[in-house]
């Protein structure tokens, strides 16, 4: 396991969103170290997504501060947190539904000079020369997830497992430098998700990108993870390897209280 | 909804064609049978041709906003009645007679240089660049708040608009002449032949504009762009987090459409001579253009064309029926049959071909498939080429 930079890419800090009188996250504080495949678990309803939702500007914080290489992020728009290198999963897959896979695929690199109207009506090569580089990308990845012979179908008649892998191949579709994972492994395969974390690895090792990864299931966890975060009703309740947080007693009793109380 | 049919040689491939043909056959056969004077029929069709392929411009103009943006605008018409005003008033002589009241009417002042007959074309083309900044402008500011409502609010506002508009048209009296309507519209090109021979120029116009806006349509949603508003129309969410600027793509999916229906109300002036505030009613400068998209196909830019000659042909057969001598029961109905049988006319399509007659395609954008045609081009090198990677992309 390589060693993650000490510098933190990603950090919140005493972040509250409140709907109503339930308060989602409350005054919870994190960091994310560059480089690092941290985990975040907790039991079901503890506020791990929403907590990405506030971290890619879905939602705004009620009250606190999300900085990302040292720059506020809190409040910004979605789009303009996608531009600055940050990329998300859904939980529950939001698959274009009646647009094929590979244009899925194709929508997501930034940047795409044919995306400006006028450069398909009076700049047609340049449109040509870049959807020629995105479309080589694009088949790329979908080689990546193992989904290349369903490049004409649509979105909407993949599997749930298919679907999952898609919100992935999404975030490979651009150069992000934090990407984040709303639980990747739920409905995919064992052998196709052993393949997944040998990628994960390698993209971090040889990218560089930073991984911060919503999962249920300890064993991934625990094979992928440098650092584990353990959320529980709004906020971080434990933070260490894997083996530390599964010696918890704290954590322990969060899971049994959050499910059994 | 939008699911793919499954790939057989069906009737829905045939279905395009026959629908056109029989359209055509009706239309010509009734006007003959009521005229028997072949000089009569092809002058009735030039003017039915004009009309839908004018239709045809405001059924593509939401087929942007509608089929491939996903913005549901129930108010067709006020764009519609903006971009046909404009260009009236713009290229009208001032009001001069005590019972014509009317602002603007600049086209004489638009006959720059009279010794290229400017008379004949510049007006129109400034009317024209009008009605579609107007159009524009105004779609740009109704979008600040109704783009950020949710669909169905933007629905019921835009119907609102609508409405609001064609009321001001009757209650300002000096604006553009309220219920007496606006006549003596200019025509471009009129110089060119005898009135009676006029509406093959017309019609030749009305068709170059439709296939200028047409070739742009198609180039414009083939591109990177189009894949911005087709994923919009799927799901903002997901587009978000894929790094698009929701409200920025939205409101151009928005404008652009109004811009078109601007020209294409525009065109219409043209075309009418006359317009009043009746025209632009819900149930022909809204409801007519849904149906032609909903019939022809949402999402399919040759569907929104084709869909436009369809339900008019439609439309205008119902018309002629009235000109034989129907019992009176139905002679006294006959308007409100004819809105019956549009309104049929739509759920019958909704149920049996929810797509439309001609769907939208599996791949919208061309450039990369292009690109790959290209690539697939067999080498020249000999048959020991690689031929591993082409057979992939085929099996795909
Ligand atoms: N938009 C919303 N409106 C109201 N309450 C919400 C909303 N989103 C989340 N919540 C509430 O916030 C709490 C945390 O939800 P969240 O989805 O973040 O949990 P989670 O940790 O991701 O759980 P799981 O592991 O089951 O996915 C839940 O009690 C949920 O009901
Ligand atoms: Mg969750």
């Amino acid at each position: 396991m390589s060693t993650p930079d000490a510098a933190p890419i990603l950090v919140v800090d005493d972040v509250t969103k409140a709907f109503g009188g339930v308060r989602a996250v409350n005054g919870c504080s994190l960091t994310v170290s560059g480089g690092s495949i941290t985990g975040l678990i907790g039991p079901n309803g503890a506020g791990k997504t929403t907590l990405f939702n506030l971290i890619t500007g879905f939602l705004k914080p009620t009250s606190g501060r999300i900085s990302f290489r040292g720059t506020r992020i809190d409040g910004l728009p979605p789009h303009a947190i996608f531009q600055k290198g940050i990329v998300r999963t859904f939980q529950i897959p939001r698959e274009l539904k009646s647009m094929t896979l590979l244009e899925n695929l194709m929508l997501v690199p930034p940047a795409q000079s044919g995306e400006r109207i006028w450069n398909p009506w009076f700049f047609a090569w340049r449109v040509s020369r870049q959807e020629e580089a995105i479309f080589a990308k694009a088949m790329q990845v979908l080689e990546f997830v193992d989904m290349l012979h369903l490049r004409d179908e649509y979105a909407a008649n993949l599997s749930g497992g298919q679907k999952k892998l898609l919100e992935l191949a999404r975030t490979l579709m651009c150069n992000p430098q934090l990407i984040l994972l709303d639980e990747p492994g739920a409905g995919v395969n064992r052998v196709l998700m052993k393949k997944l974390v040998t990628d994960i690895e390698r993209l971090r090792r040889e990218l560089n990108i930073t991984f911060f990864l919503i999962e249920h299931d300890m064993d991934l966890i625990t094979r992928l993870c440098d650092t584990v975060i353990v959320m529980s009703e709004g906020a971080k309740l434990a933070e260490g390897s894997a083996e530390e947080v599964k010696a918890d007693a704290r954590v322990l009793e969060a899971y049994l209280g959050g499910q059994y109380r | 909804m939008r699911l793919p049919a499954p790939r057989r040689i069906t009737v829905a491939q045939v279905l395009p064609g026959l629908a056109a043909a029989a359209v055509t056959a009706v239309i010509l056969g009734i006007s003959f049978e009521r005229s028997g004077d072949v000089g009569a029929v092809v002058s009735f069709y030039t003017s039915f041709l004009t009309v839908a392929a004018l239709l045809a411009i405001i059924s593509l103009g939401l087929n942007i906003q509608w089929g491939y943006t996903g913005v549901f605008n129930f108010g067709v018409a006020a764009f519609f009645l903006v971009g046909a005003y404009t260009a009236a008033i713009v290229t009208k002589a001032p009001a001069t007679a005590g019972f014509e009241n009317y602002v603007g009417g600049f086209g004489e002042d638009l006959n720059v240089v009279p010794a290229l007959a400017t008379d004949q074309w510049f007006p129109f083309l400034v009317a024209l660049l009008a009605s579609a900044t107007i159009c524009g402008v105004l779609a740009f500011v109704l979008s600040i708040p109704t783009l950020r409502l949710r669909e169905d609010y933007l629905a019921i506002a835009m119907i609102g608009v609508a409405e609001l508009l064609r009321r001001i048209t009757i209650e300002e009296h000096g604006l553009v002449n309220g219920t007496r309507a606006l006549g003596g519209i200019p025509q471009p090109l009129s110089g060119l032949t005898s009135n009676a021979d006029y509406k093959y120029i017309m019609l030749a116009l009305a068709l170059a504009a439709l296939l200028l806006v047409f070739v742009a349509l198609e180039r414009g949603v083939r591109s990177p762009w189009g894949r911005v508003l087709r994923a919009l129309r799927e799901d903002e969410l997901t587009t978000a987090a894929s790094g698009k600027n929701v409200y920025a793509f939205k409101t151009q999916g928005f404008v652009l459409g109004a811009v078109i229906m601007g020209i294409g109300g525009a065109m219409f002036a043209f075309q009418s001579r006359a317009i009043s505030p009746n025209t632009f009613t819900h149930f022909f400068a809204t409801f007519l253009i849904w149906t032609m998209l909903i019939v022809g196909g949402s999402g399919n830019n040759r569907g929104a064309v084709l869909g436009a000659y369809v339900v008019w042909g439609f439309w205008q057969a119902t018309q002629l029926i009235q000109t034989y001598d129907l019992p009176s029961v139905i002679a006294l109905r006959i308007s409100f049959i004819r809105d019956l049988t549009l309104g049929a006319l739509i759920v019958i399509v909704l149920l049996l071909m929810p797509r439309g007659l001609l769907p939208e395609e599996r791949r919208v954008s061309i450039w990369a498939e292009r690109q790959v045609r290209r690539l697939r081009r067999p080498p020249r090198d000999g048959p020991d080429a690689p031929a591993a990677p082409a057979a992939a992309d085929e099996a795909a």
